[in-house]
């Protein structure tokens, strides 16, 4: 009898000192990543050239940023850059990491928020639909209800902050591609799947960019389709290469697929008559990226998921302050000058029926930064 | 002594397992109290009536799986493909809304869709008795979800929003407090536990899950009563069908991925355990506020849900490891004393 009970206090200790052990763990999380961009603690900077002596975007509210997954990374950097600004500029920044990336998950992490009293939400979305009641109910309650990364549907959200804008990325990567055939020649794209939505209308973006006459020595040979697969990526480079020995660009808008073109040209020894750019994962790519002829890639592209949080946490502050709604044509000027036209924003339509507001044109990694990137995501 | 050991034995084991039981809803209830305490220490947003009820809402969809799981794993017998028919079902469910049928039609097929998955599971068990219920139900899991998916693809189906009551089965209020899930829940949890405890057919479901053999020589309907319980399973599938795409407003083919794992977790945490014969209805219920609310009181002050998954493996570990530290103890000293 003495052994049970005392098996019982054991268990109970355990439990509990497990518990308040991992009760202690939020209060103390001042672990300061050291992010290879400048922090943006420029408050009171000469970017909006008012005589208003206070910042519209000092605060002293809570935050909440819901992201998809816990342990994903590319998230953790986006959390990171949000609750860099919130605390910044005054406020309190709360993350939340659902489980799983599932819909249900966030519910319940909704859930956690609005019972914290939270002014604002800023949330990843693991489905377009399935938030809607959720977010409603807390937009009911008065919480100011963003999303980033990905999209929830126009009835859930007052605006959205979107890294990749499709004329954005059209415009960049042509231009890119420009750049490194020396203005001439012929290229090729290598996309994901055929029916993948992003790439498809990024890729009806460039070729309308193409319509310059600037664009006019470039010959796009074709576009080959991946479908985001390594093996089959390989094997459309391969194709590629076969159907135009004398290609000098491949374009792929896909980080699986950048990465394949990258081995193979890397094994063919094709480093430096074709050359690669397009969208990837600096970590991925990082052997891969260089100015001379051993390495296929100059530089690419994809957005800066520090940047993607910094500027969520401005509009989430912009719409509890009252100095932006999330209408469409609404223009703001955010303390940061490293973030869009020197922090200013116009707010756009965007295609679902809803607000957004685009960051920017992609981040180029080059070879310069590719070493400190690299490590990041 | 070998003469009377027969009849000792069980009746001493009948009584040490009783035993055994009370102390284990007794730390279940230890364990729910210090999780309160502890989550109101924690946080001053946790004693709230309100965000209580809130937070039930989102644990109780689930755990109306744990209801006939108690069942299934009383008898023994286990159902891992019941994340995959709650899947099914709420897809059917979006797919004939949007078709045009009437939303309460509409909820009627999703429980017919869970029901037949339940008997699909039910039938299989029966006519091939030398396979594994695990074995059957992960095939017919994977059976489950691969149609869920050939129907909708990647794609969502929703609009439930527009009609007003079925988004009020898991988002209404009674009085603005009590949420009308709540009181369903209520409702189903007192009929299974009646059941279990006071019927003979729960009598008869721990003479199956103790013994098939001996149950079927004494005359129980084993095969019935499979099929009854893999059916009734299936039903609440259903149910929790109709709840989760009450709650997404939508439904999607990945909807309730890794709700069995959760609903047999709540079970075994509250002594239901999966040897079969074993358990109280009333423990397993205990669990599943103990683990909601854990969750809920971690939530509130933004643990990571890593740590929490910790947490609730760490607590499984001890639910099933507990009893059987105790029971082989128990037994040495019954030994040594009657030696």
């Amino acid at each position: 009898m003495k052994k049970k009970l005392l098996s019982v206090m054991l268990c109970i200790t355990l439990t509990a000192s497990m518990l308040v052990g991992c009760s202690g763990k939020p209060s103390s999380n001042g672990t300061t990543d050291t992010t290879p961009t400048k922090p943006a603690e420029t408050n009171t900077d000469n970017g909006s050239g008012d005589a208003g002596s206070a910042d519209p975007y000092a605060t002293d509210g809570t935050y909440a940023i819901i992201v998809k997954s816990a342990g994903n990374p590319y998230n953790k950097k986006e959390s990171d850059g949000y609750k860099q600004v919130i605390e910044a500029q005054g406020g309190t920044c709360v993350i939340q990491e659902p489980e799983s990336a599932t819909a249900e998950d966030q519910i319940t992490c909704i859930n956690n928020v609005v019972s914290q009293g939270v002014d604002a939400i800023a949330i990843a979305a693991n489905d377009t639909d399935a938030l809607e009641p959720a977010l409603k109910q807390a937009m009911d309650q008065g919480i100011h209800v963003m999303s980033l990364d990905s999209a929830v549907n126009a009835n859930s959200r007052e605006v959205f902050v979107n890294q990749a804008g499709t004329r954005e990325i059209a415009q960049t990567l042509m231009d890119a591609i420009l750049d490194i055939s020396g203005g001439e020649g012929n290229w090729a794209i290598l996309s994901a799947a055929s029916t993948a939505t992003n790439q498809n209308a990024w890729i009806d973006g460039m070729k309308e960019v193409m319509q310059d006459s600037k664009y006019s020595k470039l010959n796009l040979i074709g576009v080959y389709y991946g479908d985001d697969q390594y093996q089959a990526s390989v094997d459309q480079t391969a194709a590629i290469l076969t159907d135009d020995p004398n290609v000098k660009v491949i374009c792929a808008p896909t980080t699986v697929g950048i990465m394949a073109a990258a081995k193979v040209l890397q094994d063919e020894g094709l480093t430096g008559k074709v050359k690669l750019t397009g969208l990837g994962l600096p970590s991925e790519m990082a052997d891969y990226i260089g100015a001379d002829d051993a390495h296929s890639c100059p530089y690419m592209y994809l957005w800066n998921p520090i940047q993607l949080g910094n500027l969520a946490a401005y509009v989430s502050i912009g719409l509890v302050n009252g100095v932006i709604t999330g209408a469409a044509g609404e223009t703001f000027t955010v303390p940061d000058t490293t973030l869009g036209d020197n922090g200013s924003y116009t707010i756009k339509e965007a295609a679902d029926g809803g607000t957004e507001i685009i960051l920017g044109a992609p981040f180029a990694f080059t070879p310069e930064n590719i070493a400190e990137w690299s490590a990041v995501y | 002594m070998a003469g009377k050991s027969g009849r000792t034995i069980i009746a001493e084991e009948k009584f040490s397992l009783k035993k055994l039981l009370v102390r284990w809803e007794t730390f279940l209830v230890i364990i729910f109290i210090l999780v309160n305490i502890m989550n109101s220490n924690i946080s001053d947003k946790y004693l709230s009536v309100p965000g209580l009820f809130n937070a039930t809402n989102s644990f109780l969809s689930i755990a109306f799986l744990t209801l006939p799981m108690c069942f299934v794993l009383l008898i023994g017998e286990i159902d891992i493909s019941v994340g995959a028919q709650v899947a099914l079902s709420a897809v059917l469910l979006g797919i004939s809304f949007n078709a045009g049928v009437p939303m309460w039609l509409a909820v009627i097929i999703a429980l017919a869709v869970g029901v037949l998955c339940g008997f699909l599971n039910g039938i299989i068990a029966i006519k091939f008795t030398e396979l594994n219920p695990m074995i059957i139900t992960l095939g017919t899991q994977i059976l489950f979800r691969g149609i869920a998916e050939m129907i909708l693809k990647d794609q969502s189906t929703g609009g439930f929003t527009s009609v007003k009551w079925f988004s009020n089965l898991y988002w209404g209020k009674i009085g603005g407090v009590v949420p009308v899930m709540f009181v369903i829940f209520v409702i189903c949890a007192v009929i299974f536990g009646v059941v279990m405890h006071k019927s003979t057919f729960g009598r008869r479901m721990y003479a199956v899950g103790s013994n098939k053999l001996a149950a079927k020589y004494s005359g129980i309907n084993v095969p019935g009563m499979r099929l009854t319980i893999y059916t009734l399973t299936g039903l609440f599938c259903g149910v929790c069908a109709v709840f989760a795409s009450s709650q997404m407003g939508s439904a999607r083919p990945n909807v309730g991925a890794g709700y069995e794992l959760d609903a047999i977790g709540m079970c075994v945490l509250g002594g239901v355990l999966t040897d079969g014969g074993k358990g109280n209805f009333i423990g397993a219920m205990i669990s599943v506020f103990l683990l909601g609310l854990l969750k809920y009181g971690l939530g509130l002050v933004n643990v990571s849900s890593n740590i929490m998954l910790v947490v609730k493996g760490a607590l499984l570990i001890f639910a099933v490891m507990i009893p059987h530290l105790n029971l082989g103890r128990f037994f040495k000293k019954k030994a040594v004393k009657t030696a």
